[in-house]
């Protein structure tokens, strides 16, 4: 596609927002948001409420259509034209705020899912479980830690827990670009640092974008930060820079 | 605990499922037994089985595999289908046109062309979508293409747009409302009112006879194991998991990269041919078939017999058919002002009650009874197991996608 | 005869508090022609016409009838009804032993034209205008009634505008059978665009008789004034159509609105709300069992009792069962669908499983007419009225009251509403109560028009349903519009392609609809809806 040729910068990015604009009743969501991630970068979003972080994420999942703008993935397809599925399949997978997972599925069903490929209702219905699939599923496995939870319903998992067999989901995919909301929601310290740890052992292979409010994961994090505002970039930065910029001390504080 | 599913299909479709294996043997038995007792054993006999026993015990067959229709799309997809009864009426109306060219000259006009209620309307020639029906085969394969081609159109405009939850339970109902409305007339050319009646035979064999009862019931426990047991292939595959994890979040499996609604085409296209199959196979026993079979309160009854038996278990919704079925025959003769009070207050009770019917009552039982053995494989593997907070994400999903 | 009778009650019922004495003038005519031969009366019967008496014109009408008698003992005039004689001066009953006790003074077919022209002039130039309106409108029929020189008279004096166009419209009929074409043709221009069915019967018979004297010009001019009266017609039926579909909107629109309450604001499907409807039919029904003298009253009493009955029957549902369900649809719906089941039932064993006689006061009974080819019933139009009035009612109650208030509270932000100290649980009973006590107002409306049964409720769930999802779920607003415009498209389609197919056909379309605009015609978008 030719669209790559009219991006406003030179080097290449796996994620490219241009001008990306929502409206809902007369709301703006989304106000000519323009916003890029280069390959291997991890990202980390922040933002007071009614920012635009989850309606961002809608808007590049297929979830919700632009009123205006483009999002090219990898330099080359327009996102903006497919839904959920076939973004998913492209390369990007997302992880909502609340964990998500298949609850009446076990541990070792969801993971099997999530594993990337054989999507047709055709190769469902005549699906196989190889044995590379078998290798895949346990090397995610040690990665999250539930080896011995295995064939329980996701159900009956803790909160930490089924966020990360979500994370192991979002694994199984292999996507290029992984989105991730608020991944540190209503887990302890300890699993907080532990999730900071696996994002940036992450990060070695994938491009992340991290939704999040706990300033002491972002510091963990130890990336790059956007700030969002009523639907567009406010500043963009290191922590440290953006936390000393005059505009968001007041978005932040100054209400 | 759940066992991990090892093993080919073979495996996976039998080994692993004890009461279903329980209950496919019951049936197989049934099929044969009852037939043979019926036919060898002369009337009076403490062993005899009456024809009118073996044709009531043949619908509830039917029935079953309608339950086990609804069963899997219901219980496994949450897809609340209001609808079925039109399936199953397509079904037994395909069925039904083939029985009527059967009857030949033998109606009380004598005409050889043309089924009686078409004399009496006084056409001149059989419409164009009645061609064919004289053909067994062709018959046949409309049973199964008539629902199928509705519930892949209805399916297809529908699971697209993404109608879902009690918007498309709505305007499933809609749909047979419309299809009960238009069989009602005269001009559709199925028999309006009075449907299509009056069979005398069917390849040959006349219906009347007790030869011809005994193969149509053993014909139907047949269909009902057969109709299991491609449910039970399909909710143990891949797709079968595909299928749950779309009912309890249909987001999830989106971004999971899954076409969530070629998944419910699939599988409503599927059920919808099952349930075509009842009622093929229910016409010929009753010997009758109207428009009242679309009514909308039919639909509503197959769900509770699922409801009743257990949702998401399949083998529950056969004994759910029987069991209300069952209750339906006694109370209707016994106390018929009855009946409706027991069917409404089985609604109440068992969405209040009973949310994973009889057979999530005895998984129950088994349990309490059990734990102090260390509990153990109950044999029942039902597809959810916590049943209440699934269904609530089920259905905020739905809310929010509605 | 019995219009003869009719009449003559009406008049000596007005006249009854002075006892009549039998008048000289007319009574001695009538004396005359007792014992006048068919070429006397003739002439008795000219002279009858110039009588200047109030009772003249009666007198003229029933013997006309050919129900005037006398009795032959006495000589009084009597009049034969239906079933009963009286005397027509004094207006008492009579007993009679024999049916040979009186004979009739008989009239011949001349008698009988003079009689009519007497008539049609008395009235012509009464001093009623809606008599004179009814005389020319008679005069429709027959045109030779009048003769030439009256008609011009009635013409001239003729005041009332509306009285004129119709004595013109006579004098038009009058002139299609004139000796020239010139007249002929004026006669022409005088009916064309007329929707009287009389004027439309002359041109018609008109148009013939220029046909068989092959009178091209006239056939023309015929076949001009026919085609503009045609197309007026067609206009007419559109517009009648549009009245029914209105009213049929109406009808869906009452037995939605309880539903936009219960499935639009509250998310609760309801399968029992039709049993709702059909509880408040069989309330209006019972008080008019225990009010029978007072049919005119008892919807007045009917539609608050409904309300009563159908929203504490609602409130226990949804504190026994619905309460139990929320966030489960799907099974809410099963449940109340057994609800329905066992309400059916009920109502099957306590009144029986026949349909229940409803009577319809004389206030909602009647026609009025918007042209002389078109009449519409004011029950229809009382349903469309009514119908608005509990809708602009239930917008005021949601927008304007406290409980409103708490109710879109809850339903928008159910913990956040607990936490300020309102009692979710019962904003959720009384809410579902008043989305029931309306379908039960819906009831008793309906009763008026349908069948009362136990399965009356079954012929609203799925189009309530419809009419909801249609005009946008939790939209008022998309209800109306929904209900008219799926009433109007239904009884529009019906001429042309028939009550069922029709129904059958707006089903369809909805199906396809809600495909295109899964939220229906005036839904919320974006965030709200998510959340809602």
């Amino acid at each position: 596609m030719s669209l790559a040729k009219t991006k406003h910068i030179e080097q290449p990015t796996v994620l490219y927002m241009d001008g990306v604009s929502v409206s809902f009743d007369g709301f703006k969501a989304l106000n000519s948001l323009s916003l890029f991630i280069e390959p291997g970068e991890m990202r980390a979003i922040i933002g007071p409420n009614g920012a635009g972080k989850t309606t961002m994420m809608d808007v590049i999942t297929g979830k919700t259509r632009p009123d205006e703008g483009r999002i090219l993935f990898n330099d080359e397809l327009d996102l903006t034209r497919y839904d959920e599925a076939q973004v998913a399949n492209m390369g990007v997978g997302r992880k909502f705020q609340k964990p998500s997972v298949i609850e009446s599925l076990t541990v070792f069903e969801n993971l099997e899912m999530s594993l990337k490929g054989g999507r047709s209702v055709w190769q469902a219905l005549t699906h196989k479980l190889t044995g590379a699939k078998q290798d895949k599923i346990d090397e995610i496995l040690s990665m999250i830690d539930l080896k011995d939870r295995l064939y329980e319903d996701a159900g009956s998992l803790s909160h930490g827990q089924k966020q990360w067999l979500e994370i192991g989901m979002l694994l199984g995919q292999e996507p290029e670009l992984l989105l991730i909301d608020e991944p540190a929601a209503g887990m302890t310290d300890e699993e907080t640092m532990k999730t900071a740890e696996l994002f940036k052992e992450l990060s070695k292979k994938h491009s992340l974008m991290v939704v999040e409010h706990d300033m002491d994961f972002i510091e963990a994090l130890d990336c790059r930060v956007t700030v969002l505002h009523e639907g567009s970039v406010l500043a963009e930065g290191s922590l440290a820079n953006v936390k000393n910029n005059q505009q968001v001390i007041e978005v932040y504080l100054g209400r | 605990m759940k066992q991990e599913i090892k093993g080919g299909p073979l495996t996976r479709l039998i080994m692993n499922d004890v009461a279903g294996r329980r209950m496919m043997m019951i049936i197989l038995a049934i099929a044969i037994i009852v037939p043979f007792c019926n036919l060898v054993f002369p009337e009076g006999s403490a062993l005899h089985v009456s024809t009118y026993t073996m044709t009531l015990l043949g619908k509830y067959l039917c029935y079953a595999l309608l339950a086990v229709s609804v069963d899997l799309i219901w219980g496994y997809c949450g897809i609340l289908s209001l609808g079925h009864g039109a399936f199953f009426a397509l079904g037994g109306y395909a069925m039904g046109m083939y029985l009527m060219r059967q009857i030949g000259d033998r109606g009380v006009y004598a005409n050889p062309d043309l089924p009686d209620f078409m004399v009496f309307l006084n056409w001149t020639e059989v419409p164009w979508y009645w061609f064919g029906f004289d053909q067994f085969w062709f018959a046949m394969v409309m049973v199964l293409a008539v629902p199928g081609i509705l519930a892949f159109v209805f399916g297809a405009l529908a699971f697209r747009s993404r109608v879902t939850g009690v918007y498309l339970s709505i305007i499933t109902q809609a749909l047979t409302y419309a299809l009960m409305l238009a069989f009602f007339r005269n001009d559709m050319g199925f028999g309006g009112n009075n449907g299509l009646t009056d069979f005398k035979d069917i390849l040959g064999f006349d219906l009347q006879a007790d030869s011809t009862r005994a193969a149509l019931f053993f014909a139907s426990g047949i269909a009902l194991i057969l109709g299991y047991l491609i449910s039970r292939f399909i909710v143990t595959s891949k797709l079968g998991r595909v299928l749950v994890a779309i009912r309890d979040s249909e987001s999830r499996a989106r971004f999971l990269g899954y076409r969530v609604e070629w998944y419910k085409l699939f599988v409503f296209v599927v059920s919808a041919m099952l349930a075509g199959v009842a009622g093929a196979l229910y016409v010929p026993q009753v010997g009758i078939i109207n428009p009242g079979e679309f009514a909308p309160i039919n639909s509503i009854e197959m769900i509770i017999w699922v409801a009743v038996g257990g949702r998401g278990t399949l083998f529950g919704a056969v004994i759910g058919a029987v069991l209300v079925n069952y209750a339906k025959t006694y109370f209707t003769g016994a106390f018929a002002e009855l009946w409706l009070f027991m069917l409404g207050g089985l609604f109440v009770l068992t969405t209040l009650y009973l949310p994973k019917g009889v057979v999530g009552l005895w998984a129950q039982m088994k349990d309490k009874f059990m734990s102090s053995g260390g509990g153990g494989n109950s044999g029942i593997t039902t597809g959810s197991s916590s049943g209440k907070s699934s269904d609530q994400k089920t259905s905020k999903e739905a809310e929010g996608n509605a | 005869m019995l219009f003869a009778f009719v009449l003559y009650t009406v008049v000596v019922a007005g006249a009854e508090a002075s006892p009549m004495k039998p008048n000289t003038a007319l009574h001695a005519v009538a004396q005359e022609l007792i014992d006048a031969g068919y070429r006397e009366k003739q002439a008795v019967t000219e002279r009858l016409t110039t009588i200047d008496d109030p009772k003249t014109l009666l007198f003229m009408q029933i013997m006309v009838e050919g129900d005037l008698y006398y009795r032959k003992d006495d000589r009084v005039v009597v009049i034969k009804g239906d079933d009963a004689v009286t005397t027509f001066f004094s207006g008492e009953e009579v007993t009679l032993e024999s049916k040979r006790d009186i004979k009739k003074i008989s009239v011949n077919n001349k008698l009988r034209v003079l009689l009519r022209s007497g008539i049609a002039r008395l009235q012509i130039f009464s001093d009623d205008p809606e008599m004179r309106m009814q005389a020319a409108v008679n005069l429709l029929k027959s045109a030779e009634d009048l003769d030439q020189t009256t008609l011009e008279e009635a013409l001239d004096k003729e005041e009332n505008s509306d009285v004129r166009d119709v004595l013109l419209l006579v004098k038009g009929i009058r002139m299609l059978e004139a000796d020239t074409e010139k007249e002929r043709l004026q006669g022409v221009s005088y009916l064309s665009g007329s929707l009287y069915p009389d004027v439309r019967g002359a041109l018609a018979n008109y148009r013939r008789a220029a046909e068989a004297d092959s009178r091209t010009e006239e056939i023309q001019a015929a076949d001009e004034a026919l085609k503009k009266i045609e197309s007026l017609l067609s206009l007419n039926s559109v517009a009648e159509n549009l009245y029914f579909g209105l009213a049929l909107g109406a009808v869906l629109l009452l037995a939605a609105i309880g539903l936009a309450i219960t499935f639009g604001v509250m998310g609760v499907i309801n399968m029992a709300h039709g049993e709702m409807i059909m509880l408040g039919a069989y309330t209006t029904y019972v008080v008019q069992q225990l009010m029978p003298d007072h049919i005119g009253m008892s919807l007045a009493v009917a539609v608050p009792a409904a309300f009563l009955v159908s929203g504490l029957v609602g409130v226990a549902i949804e504190r026994g069962v619905i309460r139990h369900l929320y966030g489960r649809p799907l099974e809410t719906l099963l449940a109340t669908f057994g609800i329905s089941l066992v309400l059916q039932q009920a109502v099957r064993s306590i009144f029986s499983p026949l349909n229940r006689e409803v009577a319809t006061p004389d206030w909602m009974a009647g026609t009025f007419m918007i042209n002389p080819a078109l009449e519409l019933t004011f029950n229809r139009l009382y349903i469309i009225i009514f119908s608005l009035m509990v809708l602009a009612l239930l917008a005021l109650i949601l927008k304007r009251t406290l409980f409103g208030l708490q109710m879109r509270a809850v339903t928008m932000n159910r913990p956040m509403a607990s936490s300020m100290g309102i009692r979710t649980g019962w904003v959720d009973a009384l809410t579902f109560g008043l989305g029931s006590g309306i379908a039960g107002i819906a009831g008793v409306a309906l009763s008026q028009l349908t069948n009362v049964g136990p399965n009356m409720g079954q012929a609203y769930i799925i189009d309530s349903f419809m009419v909801v999802v249609f005009g946008g779920v939790g939209n008022l607003w998309g209800t109306l519009v929904g209900a008219m415009s799926l009433g109007v498209v239904n009884k529009l389609l019906e001429p042309w392609a028939g009550a069922v197919v029709a129904k059958i056909l707006v089903l369809i379309f909805i199906i396809l609809f809600i495909q295109k605009r899964p939220r229906g015609l005036f839904a919320l978008k974006g965030r709200a809806a998510d959340m809602g």
